[in-house]
């Protein structure tokens, strides 16, 4: 064969693979994402099953234990509607009230379920000039 | 010192773009005075940053709170190895840590290409000099790391205590230092396509360099993970973080260029791609940066300062698009001098190599900018999880290994029947055996743990053998003894063992992640002391409280057995410090000790097959009422007060102890990742290392005899 066809046909196929494979990356990346809800959001239009990824601040008072379980209310990060979660897994070291978190839930019932080990808490950071001044 | 550092700042950036118009003006008139003057203007930039950042340096040291960014990040009672190190601890400080490393490895690059590369050293001059203009311009116009405190408090906020950990210390200075080294092989790139001076030249001339990149990010990235492991309280060291990938895409992509610039210098082939993955590098070290402050991506790291958000963009669009049209502009020049001979050559594995570390770098790119992208795309921000990720990079990644023990036993150009045979048949055998043993073990249930450590035997077989090949040779020639042999077969190619060396690291770490992630048993537990628990076989009992007041903290843990079939195997002291908040206001005067910072100190019993590894969260509920009490009678103690009413708390804690919290793992293989990476920094050291003199003469006189070989058959 002509080796320049050769090498077209040989690009053809990798290009192809190629899109094939970043067709499957999209298409997956958008199937299992979980949507970035403020508790506010979610309180008005959660449905019951679907993954969120719930982001805002630990609500002031809100935090208690049952056992393993962690019960908390997350509150939007300017105003002051909250819901509840529930919780078990790894807590982060920086996790506190009046911090920012995120963690994916599902809805069940009137509480959110957090699912095991995904809870972030944001670190209050080197950079953060605000903690600096609150702390 | 404010005065000082800041004229410093105001001086680094007019001699930056001095060197800028200087070089360009030399390189476009043909001047070389200009040339040599815009260089002698980067040395000059690398001692007045100095000057800074020793002048930072000095004022933490010195606890000077009359700056604002020590009374920020440090304390009095700040340990000194922190207090020096607090300097990057803060947006503003590190961006100084940024340009001054950028600075100084300019000056280090111009003044070994001095008297070489006199077309492309004037634009990459410029270019260098550029991002310092950059960098310094943020520090004089958006941040400034020698502003002032007005009233000078009599004491600093201290360093967060989360970042109190030599390895997180270390950390920012190891990335920092990878990040602005890749922009040495990306000058160079510019001032060559700039140039049309597409040659392996400006490879050549910045080879250690892109190496010594590649290092110290690879370094920052397993220190990075080595604080999360012992420090984050969670037993993890990777989570797919936005910031910790933004530090992850130039160490891929960097990786691909370390391997197929071999092609360009050994076979003239694959100029476009090289050029077009240093330009992406450089482009990803910035864009890794700019994660870290802009603070467009949910991250564990909240930085705070976003205005930094909008200078960087420009820069990375200029860089991309900068970087597009030189490529393209200058294609005709970048084609190959040969084609691919067989796909059965060493180059062909890097080529495909290549592409999964491309691959793999676009999928981290595309799970971390995936929120942007899906609110660009749907309106709405949505995420990926670690699962997404692990779904493609897992595969990726067992490819990947595979190939780093392939490409050492295939040669250049082309491979016979008989040699395939003759280099697959020995690492090919004990892999399968290593497979059947680990079948019988049952490793089988987990496929995708089980092919990673048959890979990884098989590279380690395949560098094997070639190590054992080499001293064979080696014998033969010299009658060295073995060890000797080595030693000499090591020394006379640098390059080719320490790459090898640098493969069998990663094989062995990689080993290391694919255990722990598949094998790992973690639990969370709510135990009493004297109560235990089951974990994989281990019983692990609360035995007693701890409390430990020093000078800064509060620590309260426990003491904890671990056991199995009746032996006692360790005894670990987890324990959480609890460090006082300075809001007396907001959280009282008692409060503020336990109600401030908090950070896990981990217990670990790191063995070679497995790490027990086990965090504590005291339940200070029983406390609280305690708490509130003294911050209510006692809101106006002094220091002294403070203290008894805080050592009597932890006393009423010590003697009637709450249940506390437990995350117990027992985790197989975790210090292979320690080791493997240990390994991969001695192999890159290994081919770092400056060849000597004689080596070099060999060197060379391989060359003229492959161009002499080469000019015959033409």
């Amino acid at each position: 064969m002509d080796p320049t066809r050769k090498r077209h046909i040989r690009l053809v196929v990798a290009l192809s693979a190629a899109l094939l494979l970043a067709s499957a990356l999209v298409y997956t990346s958008f199937s299992a994402s979980s949507e970035a809800k403020e508790p506010s959001q979610l309180a008005r239009s959660a449905n019951a099953g679907q993954s969120y990824e719930l982001t805002g601040k630990v609500a002031a008072g809100s935090v208690s234990r049952e056992g393993n379980t962690l019960l908390f209310r997350v509150r939007d990060r300017n105003g002051s509607n909250s819901v509840a979660v529930r919780y078990t897994g790894a807590v982060p070291d920086p996790f506190r009230e009046g911090r920012e978190v995120i963690v994916t839930v599902r809805k069940q019932g009137e509480i959110f379920v957090g699912e095991k080990d995904s809870l972030v808490t944001k670190c209050p950071s080197k950079f953060s000039n605000e903690q600096n001044k609150s702390s | 010192m404010a005065t000082l550092g800041r004229a410093c700042m105001l001086l680094g950036l007019a001699v930056a773009l001095y060197s800028v118009a200087a070089s360009i003006y030399g390189a476009r008139a043909g001047r070389r005075d200009w040339v040599a003057s815009g260089r002698r203007a980067i040395y000059a930039l690398a001692i007045i940053l100095s000057v800074a950042f020793a002048t930072l340096e000095a004022a933490f040291l010195t606890s000077d709170f009359s700056l604002e960014v020590v009374a920020n990040h440090s304390s009095t009672i700040t340990p000194n190895f922190y207090k020096a190190t607090a300097v990057w601890s803060s947006q503003d400080g590190s961006l100084l840590l940024w340009v001054w490393l950028l600075s100084m490895w300019s000056a280090l690059v111009l003044y070994f290409t001095r008297n070489r590369a006199r077309e492309i050293a004037p634009y990459a001059t410029a270019v260098l000099a550029g991002f310092a203009v950059f960098f310094c311009g943020l520090l004089v116009l958006y941040v400034n790391p020698f502003g002032m405190t007005s009233p000078v408090p009599a004491e600093g906020s201290g360093l967060n205590p989360l970042l109190r950990n030599p390895a997180m210390m270390i950390h920012p200075p190891m990335l920092y230092a990878g990040y602005t080294l890749w922009t040495i092989p990306f000058a160079f790139a510019v001032g060559a396509l700039i140039t049309r001076r597409v040659d392996a030249e400006w490879i050549r001339l910045t080879r250690r360099f892109a190496l010594a990149a590649w290092f110290f990010l690879g370094i920052g990235i397993m220190l990075g993970a080595r604080w999360s492991y012992s420090e984050l309280g969670w037993g993890g060291y990777w989570g797919w973080d936005p910031v910790e990938n933004a530090s992850l895409l130039p160490w891929l992509i960097g990786t691909a260029f370390i391997h197929s610039v071999m092609i360009q210098e050994k076979r003239g082939m694959l100029k476009v791609w090289n050029a077009s993955l240093v330009l992406a590098t450089g482009t990803l070290a910035i864009l890794g940066t700019f994660l870290v402050r802009s603070g467009i991506l949910e991250s564990i790291h909240a930085f705070g300062a976003s205005t930094l958000g909008t200078p960087f963009l420009i820069l990375i669009g200029l860089m991309t698009v900068g970087s597009i049209v030189l490529v393209v502009l200058r294609r005709s020049a970048l084609r190959s001098e040969h084609r691919l001979d067989s796909l059965l050559s060493r180059e062909a594995v890097f080529f495909v190599q290549n592409l999964i570390l491309v691959a793999l770098a676009f999928v981290v790119f595309w799970g971390t900018f995936f929120p942007l992208i899906s609110e660009a795309v749907t309106g709405t921000k949505a995420s990926v999880g670690p699962p997404w990720f692990n779904r493609y990079t897992v595969p990726l990644a067992l490819v990947l290994v595979l190939l780093s023990g392939v490409g050492p036993l295939l040669a250049w150009r082309r491979v016979t029947v008989a040699n395939l045979r003759r280099s697959f048949i020995a690492p090919t055998a004990i892999a399968l055996a290593v497979m059947v043993v680990l079948l019988l073990s049952g490793v089988g249930e987990r496929p995708l743990a089980l092919a990673m450590f048959v890979f990884a035997t098989f590279v380690v077989g395949a560098v094997g053998q070639e190590f054992v090949r080499g001293v064979k040779a080696r014998r033969v020639i010299s009658g060295e003894s073995p060890p000797v042999a080595l030693v000499s077969l090591v020394r006379r190619n640098r390059r080719r063992y320490g790459g090898y060396t640098v493969h069998v690291g990663f094989a062995v770490l990689m080993v290391g992640v694919a255990a722990s992630s598949a094998f790992a048993h973690p639990r969370d537990v709510r135990l009493s002391p004297g109560q235990s628990a089951q974990v994989d076989g281990y019983k692990i009992t609360y035995v007693r409280p701890t409390t430990n007041l020093a000078n800064e903290k509060i620590s309260l843990g426990a003491i904890v057995d671990v056991s199995k079939d009746g032996k006692q195997v360790a005894r670990l002291e987890p324990s959480r410090n609890y460090y006082p908040s300075r809001d007396v206001a907001g959280l009282g005067v008692i409060g503020r000790f336990f109600e401030g910072e908090a950070t896990s100190e981990v217990g670990l019993k790191s063995g070679l097959t497995r790490d027990i590894w086990t965090a504590v969260s005291p339940d200070l509920n029983a406390l609280m009422p305690f708490i509130a009490e003294a911050d209510k009678k006692f809101a106006k103690a002094g220091p002294d007060l403070q203290g008894l009413l805080v050592t009597a708390l932890t006393e009423r804690y010590l003697n009637q102890p709450p249940p506390a919290q437990f995350r117990f793992i027992i985790s197989p293989l975790v210090m292979w990742i320690w080791i493997g990476g240990l390994i991969v920094v001695g192999g890159a050291l290994i081919a770092m290392w400056p060849a000597s003199r004689s080596s070099r003469r060999r060197a060379s006189a391989g060359a003229a005899a492959r161009v002499a070989r080469d000019l015959g058959r033409a």
